[in-house]
């Protein structure tokens, strides 16, 4: 149906070839359209799923209108949460510029934050500036963090190392070392239902952004999401990371460092994971505890697939899935659903997503070389 | 309590005991997943459908109170998952690895939003045969109550292991997951074959995280799963896709699992977490000996995406 309509526009149009803005119109619209629609399709699937339990979608989808987006409390929320997510989803996005699917953000996120509490507590008392103690406790994250997706990558690279498989398996162990670390060694013996590391001094607690709730998190995320842009889009080491990611024999044929960028953009990945730890460490909790596996890094890989790998378009959809997370709550509530609702519609869209990948070069209207097809037949 | 303190000597039994009573999800998902590798595709959702077989099995049982017949329940949700990873795997540009990772969040999900008011709710659990009825040291008795499921597992090894070599469908299996051409100059269609492979895969992960929920730790919770599912698909690639091998390989993992709280029962509790972390780290180091740039793994399916 929809070729017959393509067909009918481009001939009453008199445009045989097509015109090169509206060639560069209909290839930009395929990556945006397509998405879309299978985010409609994945809600559409979950509301039958509420129909079939005798709850009403439309109440789902005004309360989660209404626990995320409509008033300023409610975006204060969302922006919140979405901080966390910008960084996650960068963490998945960049390595799958390269053909690599690395799942395992949450380690990362665990140990940066681990370190950002170490350092936090080597630097208390010393006197050292707010801003610099915040400067030391950043750089130690990203590199614990970047050294873990980079080890990842390296693995991927030089042993051959399936990075999928590793990367969650090191996210188990990352865990694991967190836990040993804030319930051993780093361990303040003041917090007794919920060991933590030693609170952070408030000289070094990132604050608010003013006039707001939200937390300086926000804007660093939103700034590395641009910087990966440029990173990718604008950089010969970005060109030559997609021209791997296209091809990896072909990259290496060409003499391209494979092997660097490789695990270069794993580290920078990681770095972003570790980012968030050292986030909600200094911005939210204070401490390091167990709370910093809180799943950020799994809903990282869901963000980064939604954007297709465009760490442009990470910002918008981090901001709707903070979104759908700042409403579970009040869902949880009016609707008398688990907070496994969330989850449950964000595997829905996932599975919808993946499978609109599919539909790409398939639609005549999105495909200007399909357009003179007509001609020759 | 003359008998029963046994002093160093419970760490070793403790693993032997933990490696069987550990290991026995390990088996099922390996098998399972072996059989849907062999036909050329990988399924990374197994995680997810173990949790949701471990909340299937528990909720049946609790309402049937018959614990085989939440086994049957599992396996056949289980092989929902499994039909639907085939289905959707067969468009062309969908990737099975993604779509594997997309179910891993979507059973999961989906087990915490059923089971919710499961637990609280005890249910009856599997049978296990008292092997060490011959002793009188509880350790040895505890360590020898082998469950039914162990031995059904380890048959089921065996029998995968003969039926892939000697049978018409272990055959077929073996063709797709070497050449869908090949396969198809057969007259097989590639697609179907896969899609069953998955399902049946799916339906042993699902019985594995029935074994979890109905036997050992034996209650459905959120945090049932460890990442067995998850280890289970390296521990395929480590026993090169040979049914036999992925027992072994699974008895291995199960005492490295076993390592944690077996040391702990001997009162070693410093660096609690790191021992649990063992077979993670097992995990992790028998890939990275296994696995070698510039060559095929020995045994590999030629159609698997994840050693292309």
């Amino acid at each position: 149906m929809s070729e017959a309509a393509s067909e009918t526009t481009f001939e009453a149009m008199g445009d045989r070839h097509g015109g090169n803005l509206r060639a560069w119109i209909a290839r930009r619209a395929e990556g945006i359209v397509i998405p879309l629609a299978a985010l409609l399709a994945g809600m559409a699937a979950f509301s039958v799923f509420l129909l079939v339990i005798d709850k009403s979608p439309l109440q789902l989808f005004d309360l989660m209108w209404r626990g995320g987006f409509s008033s300023w409390f409610s975006i204060q929320n969302t922006l919140s949460r979405t901080a966390p997510l910008l960084l996650a989803g960068l963490c998945v996005a960049l390595p799958a510029r390269l053909g690599l699917v690395v799942i395992g953000g949450e380690g990362a996120i665990a140990l940066g934050g681990v370190a950002t509490a170490a350092v936090g507590e080597a630097i208390a008392g010393s006197g050292l500036p707010g801003p610099l103690g915040i400067a030391a406790m950043a750089i130690a994250g990203m590199a614990v963090g970047g050294l873990w997706i980079g080890g990842i990558g390296a693995l991927r690279h030089y042993r051959a190392v399936n990075e999928t498989i590793s990367s969650l398996l090191m996210a188990y162990i990352a865990i694991a070392i967190m836990n040993h670390l804030v319930e051993g060694p780093l361990r303040d013996p003041a917090s007794l239902n919920k060991p933590s590391t030693q609170p952070l001094e408030a000289a070094y607690r990132i604050g608010s952004i003013p006039g707001t709730d939200v937390h300086w998190g926000l804007g660093v995320g939103v700034i590395a999401c641009i910087l990966c842009w440029i990173l990718i889009e604008k950089t010969s080491w970005g060109f030559a990371a997609r021209i791997a990611g296209g091809n990896m024999r072909a990259a290496q044929i060409q003499g391209l460092p494979v092997g660097r960028l490789i695990v270069g953009f794993c580290a920078v990945a990681g770095a972003c994971a570790g980012l968030v730890g050292m986030l909600e460490v200094a911005a939210v909790h204070g401490a390091a505890n167990a709370s910093l596996a809180a799943g950020y890094g799994y809903t990282g890989i869901l963000v980064a697939f939604l954007a297709r790998q465009n760490p442009l378009a990470v910002i918008p959809v981090a901001i709707l899935l903070g979104g759908i997370d700042a409403s579970g709550g009040l869902i949880q509530r009016r609707m008398h659903l688990p907070d496994a609702t969330v989850l449950v519609l964000q595997g829905m869209i996932f599975i919808s997503i993946l499978f609109s990948d599919t539909f790409y070069g398939r639609f005549r209207i999105f495909n200007p070389e399909l357009w003179s097809e007509k001609e020759r037949t | 309590m003359a008998t029963s303190d046994i002093g160093l000597w419970g760490v070793p039994l403790a693993i032997l005991g933990g490696a069987i009573r550990v290991s026995t999800p390990f088996i099922f998902v390996s098998l399972g997943e072996t059989i849907t590798e062999r036909s050329g595709r990988i399924n990374l959702g197994l995680e997810g459908i173990l949790v949701f077989g471990a909340m299937t099995a528990y909720a049946v049982a609790v309402m049937t109170a018959s614990p085989w017949l939440g086994l049957a329940a599992a396996a056949a949700a289980g092989s929902c998952f499994g039909l639907f990873h085939g289905w959707i795997c067969k468009f062309p540009k969908v990737n099975d690895i993604a779509i594997g990772i997309a179910l891993m969040l979507f059973g999961t999900g989906f087990a915490f939003f059923l089971g919710k008011s499961f637990i609280q709710p005890l249910a009856p659990h599997l049978p296990a045969i008292p092997f060490g009825f011959w002793s009188e040291i509880p350790q040895v008795r505890a360590a020898l109550d082998v469950n039914v499921l162990f031995l059904i597992g380890a048959a089921l090894a065996v029998v995968l292991w003969w039926a892939f070599r000697n049978t018409r469908i272990g055959l077929i299996i073996r063709v797709v997951g070497d050449s869908a051409d090949a396969a198809r100059a057969m007259g097989v269609n590639p697609d179907r074959v896969r899609l069953y492979s998955t399902a049946a895969g799916s339906a042993l992960a699902a019985i594995g995280g029935g074994y979890l929920s109905l036997y050992y730790p034996g209650s459905w919770n959120e945090s049932i799963s460890s990442g067995q599912g998850l280890m289970a698909v390296a521990l395929v690639i480590f026993a090169r896709w040979n049914p036999l091998g992925c027992f072994a390989a699974a008895l291995l993992f199960g005492g490295a699992g076993a390592l944690g709280p077996a040391l702990q029962s001997v009162g070693v509790t410093h660096g609690y977490y790191l021992f649990y972390a063992a077979p993670y780290v097992l995990t992790l180091a028998i890939m990275i000996a296994t696995s070698s740039p510039g060559r095929a793994l020995a045994g590999a399916p030629g159609e698997l995406s994840i050693t292309k």
